[in-house]
């Protein structure tokens, strides 16, 4: 995020962290907002503020900066926990995809936690009946709809194998629907008189957050699974347009980029699409190289654990590209190598610096719409986990599509899955069709292709 | 929806749906309004207006011929006329849909989902006085072009499959389809965002999420209903039907014995016109589909025939509409004297079908109702005299819609074989090859490849 400092302010030594004096920032701009709202004042007084929570600092680090000054400790504590949270970030790549998987299901609760709870505070709806168990119910429903969607379709074997999980495969959607239409019954048979309203907007609530967080976190585990890479390179992308906004803004900032946030500037933002742009194919070319990140995750079902090993495919493999004319003459080069990954991740790393700080712009307006300063005050200094994550939404719905529309074609083993539960005679007619198609193409012999 | 008349209060005739509902539900909510505005002073009075302005939903729309012609009788049951006669049109103007085919239904599905979108976000607005939101009518109309156009794309990329190999341009939509329809929502999501007005944050989340969830309830269930169509013109028809009869029967049951109370919800729905429409229902879905399986023009999916460039209802009946014998369970042989009945395999369908749209479909019907009830309205709107608005007529066929959607994904058929051919050729050489090897294995374990074939090998 692009940021705003104003020359001549008293400290001299740059901030190491993301985004520190946006908040600041937000809090001035809630001042003027609570003067210049007085017409919304009658949709908005009966909304309290959400009390700013309490000061989240573990005691050591508190010790630790007791000498400097409020505003430096405020720093410092920022930029411990953000070289600690990509340290995390490094240990759980580590530690492979099933963790990778467990971290995705935890970050998603949390922040579907704080949207809610959000909500809750909002509405004053603590006392509802039933809420707080039918919104974690339709997140169990939901959660429960796409993991056996996923599940089925990258363990196709396990799942052929057991009985159990095979009935559950068959009939998952009818099931999931069924557990869904158990929470929707609940929930009309919980209205109550003097609360329809609040119930019903409580409803919407829990749907829209499902809709945002839950389907966008399978998103990601779904990239996760065509290689970690996939996983790696657009959340390092957006974390570092994050970081290189800043310091371009703080160094050389001066026009604002937009009302919502008074902070950003769009010398930031040009900044911070270049860098990253740069940064992306070094970190891609960097990562290209090792096949842990590359391959897609399999399930083996002999040693029953996941694996990342296979041929890399041509995306990334180093190939020769002819330079433009233009670039010929400055660099003096006529080739170079480059893996074929690293222009996809050109339009990744654009994608993460001019669209999606409108995710953290649309993060932005909603806590000014219910005056909240954080989502949730989780982690010391920043936030809630849901301030931390709201640029990486719109980023893994667009890696997703990226990938469905320009990469992979689809899913062999689900295709397989579809063609063996069609009749007979749509599989003879698929039998012909791909029989024509591939004597057509010369992958077929005529000899095996009248067999 | 069963309704509970009381006995010897006035009024003759019975009205044929859920009018006294509403009737009752004004009562109702003149009686809880003020237990309404007590208990949620602290938050609805001033987070939100307390009454919507009813503009639209109680002007009388009623033809000026109606009118006339029934001057004569007291107001009462001239409104029952008037919503007779309305069902009745109602009714014939879906047996002339069917008549004019599926390209005349699709439209049908599309008007009523743009008309019952517009009565929500109507409402919305009225809710929230954000009629002058920069920007937001466009907004919500552009969400909805995009989310139609995804769906129909994915629609048409299936069903259309030789057309739009065929076409140059179509072929290009087809292969970027989900990166065109996301390009397309992200540019509604960036225009929302620059839209945020100071004043206004709360108001534009709100009407956001408001058609947000309209989408999602609305388009996606439209659609649903366009899929089973096109799996076969019996799969629109009879979960619609029975939905209907639903309501007519319980309300009829209701009305002639109707006395315990089902819901505080809607207090005007009773056990009785529950059970009886369950019933009823279940025997008119079985007789339905015994009349309707008769026929391909309503048995056979609806294919796109790309010489003739038009859609054809012609096949050979699948197993589920062929008749087929069972023996009958030793206790209804006892009492029937039958062995065996010659059954379609697809009225056992129907009795499930029923059974859902009974049990579960009001709780659709319920769902509306408490929807009007938090927001104070009446009716949806006014289109239709003496029944409300498109909305209130198709509440309880959404879930319908989907539940059979879901029950034939599940139970019925398999997974659609030009969308299995596409994804098949979208592959790699080498998984084709493979793929090719596995099923040409598994066509000459069942003897299905001709013997020419075998003899090569």
């Amino acid at each position: 995020m692009t940021e705003l400092r104003h020359r001549g302010a008293k400290d001299g030594e740059p901030p190491l962290e993301q985004q520190p004096s946006e908040d600041k920032g937000s809090d001035s701009e809630l001042k003027a907002d609570k003067e210049g709202v007085s017409d919304e004042s009658k949709v908005d007084s009966g909304v309290p503020e959400v009390p700013v929570p309490p000061d989240d600092t573990p005691e050591v680090l508190n010790k630790a900066l007791s000498g400097l000054s409020s505003r430096w400790k405020n720093w410092w504590v920022r930029g411990i926990l953000t070289l600690a949270m990509i340290s995390f970030f490094f240990f759980i790549i580590y530690l492979g995809p099933m963790v990778l998987m467990m971290i995705v299901l935890c970050v998603q609760i949390k922040c579907f936690h704080e949207i809610i709870t959000i909500g809750y505070n909002v509405y004053h709806s603590y006392d509802l009946p039933w809420f707080r168990t039918l919104s974690w119910y339709f997140l169990l429903c939901v959660n429960y709809f796409f993991y056996g969607e996923t599940v089925t379709d990258y363990f196709f074997t396990l799942v052929q194998r057991e009985e159990p999980l095979r009935i559950l495969s068959k009939y998952h959607r009818f099931i999931s629907f069924a557990l869904y239409l158990t929470g929707f019954c609940m929930f009309v048979l919980s209205l109550v008189k003097k609360h329809y309203r609040l119930q019903f907007y409580m409803f919407g609530w829990t749907h829209v957050t499902l809709l945002i967080v839950v389907t966008q976190s399978h998103l990601i585990i779904h990239n996760l699974f065509e290689g970690m890479i996939w996983f790696i390179v657009p959340i390092s992308c957006v974390i570092c347009n994050d970081i290189m906004a800043y310091m371009f803004g703080f160094f050389f900032g001066r026009t604002p980029l937009i009302k919502l946030s008074p902070k950003k500037t769009w010398e930031g933002f040009i900044g911070g699409l270049f860098a990253t742009i740069v940064f992306g194919i070094m970190l891609s070319y960097v990562m290209a190289g090792y096949r842990y990140f590359v391959c897609p995750v399999e399930f083996n079902n002999d040693s029953n654990s996941f694996q990342v090993d296979c041929e890399p495919s041509e995306l990334f493999q180093l190939q020769d590209y002819n330079l433009p004319g233009v670039l010929e003459s400055v660099t003096g080069w006529t080739t170079v190598r480059l893996y074929p990954f690293q222009i996809h991740s050109i339009a990744l790393s654009s994608f993460a610096s001019i669209v999606g700080p409108f995710g953290g712009f649309f993060a932005s307006g909603f806590k000014r719409a219910f005056k909240i300063k954080d989502f949730a005050n989780t982690i010391p200094g920043h936030g809630g986990i849901m301030d931390r994550f709201d640029c990486q939404y719109i980023m893994a719905t667009f890696v997703n599509v990226y990938i469905a529309s320009f990469i992979r074609g689809p899913n062999p083993s689900k295709v397989v899955q579809q063609l063996l539960a069609l009749r007979s005679d749509q599989q003879l007619y698929i039998f012909n069709s791909l029989k024509a198609h591939l004597t057509e193409k010369g992958l077929l012999r005529a000899a095996e292709a009248a067999a | 929806m069963t309704e509970l008349r009381k006995r010897g209060a006035g009024g003759g005739d019975p009205d044929t749906a859920e009018n006294i509902s509403d009737k009752e539900a004004d009562g109702d909510d003149r009686l809880g309004l003020s237990g309404d505005t007590e208990g949620e002073c602290d938050v609805d009075s001033k987070t939100d207006t307390p009454d919507v302005p009813a503009s639209t939903a109680d002007t009388d729309n009623t033809p000026e011929c109606l009118n006339k012609a029934l001057e004569g009788l007291p107001p009462k049951w001239r409104n029952y006329w008037i919503r007779g006669l309305l069902s009745i049109c109602m009714i014939s103007g879906f047996f002339l849909m069917i008549y004019l085919g599926p390209i005349m239904l699709i439209f049908v599905v599309m008007s009523v989902q743009i008309k019952c979108f517009q009565e929500i976000i109507t409402i919305g607005y009225r809710v929230y006085h954000s009629y002058e939101l920069p920007w937001f009518r466009t907004l919500s109309w552009y969400f909805l072009i995009c989310v139609n156009y995804f769906f129909y794309g994915e629609t048409l990329a299936d069903y259309f499959g030789a057309l739009v190999r065929r076409e140059e341009p179509l072929q290009f939509l087809a292969r970027y389809h989900r990166f065109i329809s996301f390009t397309l929502y992200l540019a509604g999501f960036c225009m929302f965002v620059l839209s945020l007005v100071k004043k206004h944050y709360r108001l534009q989340f709100y009407m956001f999420a408001w058609t947000h969830v309209t989408l999602l309830i609305v388009v996606t269930q439209s659609h649903l209903v366009i899929q089973n169509l096109f799996e076969g013109m019996i799969w629109y028809i009879v979960p619609i039907s029975i939905v209907i009869c639903n309501d007519i029967m319980a309300y009829l049951f209701g009305f002639f014995f109707g006395r315990t109370p089902l819901i505080k919800l809607s207090p005007k729905k009773t056990w009785e016109g529950f059970i009886g429409g369950f019933f009823s229902t279940v025997v008119f879905g079985f007789i339905l589909a015994y009349l309707l399986s008769q026929f391909q023009y309503f048995v056979c999916p609806v294919e796109f025939n790309s010489e003739t460039n038009r859609f054809t209802v012609e096949c050979e009946p699948p197993d589920l509409f062929v008749m087929q014998e069972y023996t009958l369970p030793a206790a209804l042989q006892n009492t029937l004297s039958w062995k065996t009945v010659n059954l379609y395999p697809f009225q056992i369908h129907s009795i499930f079908l029923s059974s859902f749209a009974s049990l579960i479909g009001p709780f659709g019907g319920f769902f509306a109702s408490g929807f009007k009830r938090a927001f104070k309205i009446k009716d949806f709107a006014n289109t239709i005299p003496g029944h409300g608005g498109i909305m209130d007529r198709f509440d309880c066929q959404y879930l319908m819609a989907t539940f059979t959607h879901v029950y034939i994904a599940s139970f019925v058929r398999g997974p659609n074989p030009s969308k299995v051919l596409q994804q098949l050729l979208m592959l790699q050489p080498e998984q084709q090859l493979s793929i090719f090897h596995i099923l040409r294995s598994q066509l000459k374990e069942r003897g299905l490849l001709p013997p020419l074939a075998v003899r090569a090998e």
